[in-house]
């Protein structure tokens, strides 16, 4: 269930992307890897790591979210911005760069080094709940609670405020939007900033829950949380929440019963069988492609 | 590459291949470090230049070539060692006889190896190929996956330890021949009437559908010819240098690695799919004590090259050579 929230954290991220620009971007696993790696050094820094409480660790999701989002914003800006109007295979093709550039930054010693490096525990793991015989930890209850209430929060955006109608009218048609005088690229700007920062969150919920982090962590959930976009219905935000927990539940699933190493390709046969049978997802809308 | 229309031409050109792999091997250079590098631009080329069938000619973003490359070689080696050796043994060869034996079993391995990733081509490509753009990246990085996954965990070939003692018989006339053969076929289907349907599909899928181009057996066929020749690749690289693979060698970073020839060379460009191949085969080379920067300073370069000449160092060009000089191709 954890891995399900991060998954659907992540993929909010792509599905809100995909939704204004078009665009797959890769490099969206890469900043929640950066979340994640970026929290350590923050909890370093500030030695908030010494003093596990729940206070230091919202501090450091809000600093998480804050570096993330503005380095979202920064890759719009600089990598995809001068591409809004060339062929979206170049745009795609830059995602990917940005992704690599990423990842083999980091792997730099002078950066973060290629050797993982162990999560701060910011707060103390605990049994917190048992419901019959099924005990959740803490971590995991804060982990489903952080997520949701995020989602929440980002329903809210979407739906009750102007930005977020600006945001659903450029994803619902680009240029009549424009016309309508909705100032496209801050609206894209915007949606690459609250993406990332949910990425960033993510990070590090999963850094709290998985406490090994390297530069390469980012690119597997970041997949996956792809999957599950599309499972869910690419655009749909309901729809990506839902995708997460089911690609969450599926991994499990077949490393408890089949076996740990196929853990890695149910998620591709997922996606394979729903572009197949159901292209638009489980909760997305059904488009028709226009001339 | 026009003047690869002409049989005789190449016809020479396999002798003096021909001729330039004996010189190697009389000369004892096929054992020096140069030499690997050569086998290996030359394998970076058939993948670039069966990517480029894809990915720049015919408009299709795949990103699953190591998969292909992947099956090609894993079924390359498994008949060269499980099929091949065994029966020489079995028939008591030795010397000259067993050396030529295992090549011939090298040369139909290889085939094989291509044969089984069209096989492959045409199972993914029937049902993905529907998809477009990014998608069918995503979709394509999947399967590339898969393949990876379940060789990992196919005991029989050594799973995740890899597979060693693959004879390697792919010497300097095996790689380029092949290579020669690959751009002969790619370039031969790009200037005949198929080539005008790709670049068709390319340019504008429904407009491409309105004059009557069956789009879907189009790229089906790109796709065959790709993965075939991706398998190629495969089979030639198993045995190839020390003849050990591992499936970790054809993860999606090899896949990416190959699309920045693709991109870099420029998408369409054959002959830029060569040169890309060999500037960014020879460089991490030459680049050795550098080589933390190397991917990151591809990453760069990739992104820079999308932003200031997104159509490739050659765009849709080929090199030309002025008629009556005669000369080897690229």
């Amino acid at each position: 269930m954890k891995l399900g929230s991060i998954y659907a954290l992540i993929a909010l991220g792509y599905t809100m992307v995909y939704g204004v620009l078009r665009l797959i971007n890769f490099a969206h696993g890469d900043v929640f890897m950066l979340g994640a790696m970026l929290s350590i050094y923050f909890a370093r820094w500030t030695r908030l790591d010494m003093h596990p409480s729940w206070i230091s660790l919202f501090c450091i999701i809000g600093m998480a979210m804050a570096a993330c989002g503005l380095i979202g914003g920064v890759i719009e800006r600089v990598a995809y911005r001068p591409l809004r109007s060339a062929p979206k295979l170049s745009l795609l093709i830059t995602a990917i760069g940005v992704s690599l550039l990423i990842e083999n930054a980091g792997q730099l010693h002078a950066v973060f080094g290629p050797t993982p490096q162990a999560f701060p525990g910011l707060i103390e793991t605990r049994e917190a709940i048992h419901i019959g015989s099924l005990t959740l930890s803490n971590i995991e209850v804060l982990v489903f609670v952080v997520a949701i209430a995020l989602m929440v929060i980002l329903h809210f955006i979407v739906h009750h405020t102007k930005l977020g109608l600006a945001m659903r009218a450029v994803s619902f048609n680009y240029q009549t939007a424009s016309l309508m005088g909705v100032n496209v690229d801050h609206v894209i700007s915007f949606t690459f900033i609250l993406g990332s920062a949910l990425a960033g969150a993510a990070g590090v919920l999963f850094g709290l829950s998985y406490p090994s982090i390297d530069p390469l962590t980012g690119f597997a959930p970041g997949i996956r949380a792809f999957v599950a976009a599309v499972l869910g219905g690419i655009g749909s935000i309901p729809g990506a929440l839902l995708g997460g927990f089911l690609i969450g539940e599926a991994e499990t699933l077949t490393a408890s019963y089949i076996s740990s190493t196929y853990k890695d390709a149910i998620a591709f046969v997922i996606l394979i069988l729903v572009l197949l049978i159901k292209p638009s997802g489980l909760l997305g809308k059904k488009t028709i492609e226009k001339v | 590459m026009r003047m690869l229309k002409n049989n005789a031409t190449i016809l020479m050109a396999f002798a003096v291949l021909l001729v330039l792999d004996r010189i190697t091997a009389a000369t004892g250079w096929n054992h020096s470090y140069y030499y690997k590098i050569l086998i290996d631009v030359g394998i970076a080329a058939i993948l670039a230049v069966s990517l480029n069938l894809i990915n720049g000619i015919t408009g299709q973003f795949s990103l699953g070539h190591a998969g292909f490359m992947a099956l090609g070689a894993y079924v390359a080696a498994s008949f060269s060692s499980f099929v091949m050796k065994p029966w020489v043994a079995h028939m008591h060869w030795t010397g000259g006889v067993e050396t030529a034996a295992l090549g011939i079993g090298a040369g139909i391995a290889i085939v094989l190896g291509g044969i089984t990733a069209a096989m492959a081509g045409l199972i993914v490509g029937i049902p993905t190929l529907r998809l477009r753009g990014d998608y069918l990246a995503i979709a394509t990085l999947g399967f590339g996956e898969i393949i990876r996954i379940l060789i990992l965990n196919t005991e029989a070939v050594g799973g995740p330890r890899g597979m060693g003692d693959i004879p390697t018989n792919a010497n300097f006339f095996w790689v380029y021949g092949w290579m020669l053969a690959c751009v002969v076929m790619v370039s031969r289907l790009v200037y005949s009437v198929k080539g005008k349907a790709f670049f068709a599909i390319r340019e504008d899928e429904f407009a491409a559908s309105m004059i009557g181009i069956d789009i879907t057996r189009y790229k089906v066929l790109a796709f065959l010819t790709g993965s075939f020749f991706a398998g190629v690749a495969g089979g030639l690289f198993a045995h190839s240098a020390t003849g050990f693979i591992v499936p970790g060698e054809f993860d999606t970073l090899k896949s990416i690695e190959i699309v920045v020839m693709v991109v870099l060379g420029g998408l369409g460009s054959i002959s830029g799919s060569l040169i890309a191949a060999a500037v960014l085969t020879i460089l991490p080379e030459a680049l050795r004590q550098f080589s933390d920067y190397r991917m990151v300073a591809y990453s760069l370069l990739l992104i820079i090259m999308m932003l200031t000449r997104p159509q490739g160092l050659m765009g849709m060009r080929e090199l030309t050579f002025p008629r009556r000089r005669p000369s080897t191709p690229a």
